[in-house]
């Protein structure tokens, strides 16, 4: 019988498939459905500040446009006392999946400046959420600050965070940090319980027949797991086996979470994969994995993790660049 | 159409709500043919902005010739109008029989040129025009030896020259109140354009629901949701066979609003045409009027025609103008406060009423997919001469 279960943010997961945020997570409706197919924790998609403002601002707006102008009529819609706004549906929503959810529900936070992000953090706390991901999605579009200032900012922003909070927190990175050994290290030391790898960015296309921007987002690709897996492969003998690690991005088969445990991930994520699939998929990725640690002789998912890490390379970077020269050489090889 | 822009409006600088769905309707119908209109124009919006005297935004050319308007009630505008146009029609009649009458004092070469030009083009219009004034200068260079026809005919030339009668008004007047007037006019069968501005609620009295709303807005009157859908005017327009119909979204499709315009003055029986109108009721960010009319139009939610009625045996009158859905009508109404306080409120009936939205507008598509290929012909008699029309 293998042994699937692996820990994660704290407590002990039934397997190392966890669901990330989608829209399937969204919903109490869809998240059971997605629990029912295997997930061993569910990710909510994020709460997002900007969404928050933006709609209280823009529906009160759209509401009040002519009101009190007209000799015949002071406001064009009926009177609605108080809508519950974005955080309270989010929290709403939260509160209900946790209510018929039998494994851990994890909830996702990507907010813009550092007072909110502790006042929702809070409430989502409150809310029941078993832990927290922090979604650190920032642009550094500003040519006026450096990367040592964003970083202080990001980390601060963790720090916030941890202080107001007693549940478990993550915090999903994106792969353009200047040092991203060291940020990871230091987003551990301002109070990260673990660390998500790594954030997918929004990057629009152009409909050169409408002249417009295409923004919908393009799902995953198993090969985008390449990069996930090299980092996590690097930041685990680093950052020690007391901080979690989920891999995410491109993993869309039961061999994608072989390879992910390999290199020391605790939790494989996926997203675009159900999304693609159905929730049913975890089902065949859970089989896929269980199939080949049979074939390969692996009891135990802890006897798996980390397996393929980089612990007993003395020089991490010069590995990675004797590697690069040699995957260079191979191709120019093949290709002649 | 090419070139309909460089027109010069004769309505202009109205008062109404910046980023207003109904006027650019006005100022193009004005650009088409504001030197020869009458307008009926019922109580709301458009009487209001259309009217914020001692200023109107009507207005009138270089040769002093702009639209005749006037303002009447909810419930009569559609038969106010209908006056007009047999006003007209009277008057018009009584000209031509002067101008035969005084044929030996006039020429024959006038009086021909006066009675025969079809005026099915603007040339031919403005051509009218000269043969009216020459007729003007007859009647002068006659006098008193022309006699009391004389006399009369200088009274009525100008009804020599074709003009158009617009009734127009929101939903609130030709889905509700001034429905019952309207289904009369447009059942005589007389030479007469409806233009409904549909902004799906009473916009100028604050936004209450009528027969226009769609399902699952929220309006006053209407604050859990429409629960019914949206009454189908132009399906009761079209089933008199002989009106000519037109659903128009000027955002969507420019070229076919135009068209539809100059079709609906062209046809010689009464012509409704039904033009979406975004407006504040909708509670959207109103610079993005015209957009959000594409979008109505690329969701199936407000989908263009025009049903051209034929004489001819083998005829389709109804031509969809718009394509195949391309959007859901879900993410068409998100951009809406209408709606988007019910999915706040009430998120339960909201998705009700949104699922049933959305069989509404695939349900229509159906429809008019199997309009699109029925033959049908309007039982008619021998074409009568221009000016005796009904």
């Amino acid at each position: 019988m293998i042994d699937l279960t692996t820990r994660y943010l704290g407590p002990d997961l039934r397997s190392p498939m966890v669901a990330s945020a989608s829209p399937m997570n969204a919903e109490p409706a869809t998240a059971r459905m997605v629990e029912e197919g295997g997930a061993a924790a569910l990710v909510l998609p994020s709460l997002f500040e900007e969404e928050i403002l933006h709609e209280d601002v823009e529906l009160n707006r759209s509401m009040e446009v002519g009101a009190g102008h007209g000799a015949e009529a002071l406001d064009y819609f009926p009177t609605v006392e108080a809508f519950p706004s974005v955080s309270d549906r989010y929290l709403a929503r939260l509160e209900a999946i946790k209510a018929q959810a039998s494994v851990p529900v994890i909830a996702s936070l990507n907010a813009a400046s550092p007072g909110s992000w502790s006042t929702y953090a809070q409430l989502i706390e409150e809310a029941g959420a078993d832990a927290l991901e922090l979604n650190l999605y920032r642009v550094a579009a500003d040519p006026r600050r450096t990367a040592t200032d964003v970083e202080a900012s990001d980390l601060e922003v963790v720090s916030s965070v941890r202080s107001s909070l007693g549940i478990p927190l993550s915090v999903k990175l994106s792969p353009h940090y200047s040092s991203l050994a060291c940020f990871a290290q230091q987003t551990v030391d301002a109070g990260a319980d673990g660390l998500v790898l790594f954030n997918r960015f929004y990057q629009p296309d152009i409909d050169l027949e409408q002249l417009d921007v295409v923004n919908r987002i393009e799902l995953s690709r198993p090969w985008e797991l390449r990069l996930p897996l090299r980092w996590i492969a690097i930041l685990r003998p680093q950052l020690g086996p007391e901080v979690s690690l989920a891999a995410t991005s491109g993993v869309h088969s039961g061999t994608d979470v072989v390879k992910a445990l390999m290199v020391g991930a605790d939790v494989a994520m996926l997203t675009s994969a159900l999304l693609q699939h159905g929730a049913g998929h975890l089902r065949t990725v859970e089989d896929d994995l269980t199939a080949w640690m049979e074939a390969h002789d692996y009891t135990s998912v802890t006897q798996l993790r980390g397996s393929a890490t980089q612990a007993t390379v003395d020089d991490p970077s010069a590995f990675e660049r004797a590697n690069c020269v040699s995957a260079l050489h191979s191709w120019a090889t093949t290709g002649a | 159409m090419k070139g309909s822009q460089v027109l010069q409006p004769l309505f202009e600088f109205s008062g109404a709500c910046a980023g207003c769905g109904e006027t650019p309707y006005l100022k193009l119908v004005t650009q088409l043919f504001g030197d020869r209109m009458l307008v009926a124009n019922a109580t709301g919006c458009s009487s209001i902005y259309g009217a914020n005297l001692p200023t109107t935004p009507w207005s009138a050319n270089a040769e002093g010739r702009g639209p005749a308007w006037s303002n009447s009630l909810f419930e009569d505008n559609a038969e106010f109008g209908l006056g007009m146009r047999l006003g007209l029609d009277a008057q018009g009649r009584h000209a031509r029989e002067l101008v035969t009458r005084l044929a030996p004092a006039l020429g024959d070469r006038l009086v021909q040129a006066l009675l025969e030009n079809p005026q099915d083009t603007e040339e031919q219009v403005a051509e009218q025009r000269e043969h009216v004034e020459a007729l003007r200068a007859s009647l002068r260079d006659l006098g008193a030896a022309g006699g009391g026809d004389a006399e009369r005919l200088a009274t009525v030339a100008g009804n020599l020259v074709r003009q158009g009668v617009w009734l127009i008004g929101g939903d609130g007047w030709a889905y509700d109140i001034g429905f019952g007037g309207l289904d009369h006019v447009l059942s005589s069968g007389r030479n007469v354009n409806v233009l409904v501005l549909d902004t799906e609620a009473y916009s100028n009295t604050g936004g209450q629901a009528s027969k226009a709303t769609p399902r699952g807005a929220v309006a006053k009157f209407a604050a859990a949701g429409k629960s019914t859908g949206k009454k189908d005017l132009g399906a009761i327009a079209r089933a008199y066979g002989n009106v000519y119909v037109a659903q128009i979204s000027m955002g969507a499709n420019e070229l076919q609003t135009t068209k539809a315009l100059l079709e609906a003055d062209a046809w010689p029986g009464p012509s409704l045409v039904i033009a979406y109108s975004t407006c504040i009721v909708h509670g959207i960010d109103m610079a993005t009027s015209m957009t959000h009319q594409k979008d109505a139009v690329k969701s199936g939610y407000w989908p263009l025609y025009r049903f051209r009625p034929s004489e001819g045996e083998e005829g389709q009158p109804f031509t969809p103008d718009s394509h195949t859905p391309s959007i859901p009508v879900r993410d068409f109404v998100a951009a809406e406060a209408r709606f988007a306080i019910l999915e706040r409120t009430d998120p339960e009936r909201a998705h009700l009423l949104s699922d049933l939205l959305q069989a509404d507008a695939d349900e229509r598509w159906r429809y008019y997919e199997q309009l699109a290929g029925m033959h049908r012909t309007v039982p008619h008699e021998q074409p009568v001469e221009i000016g005796e029309r009904p």
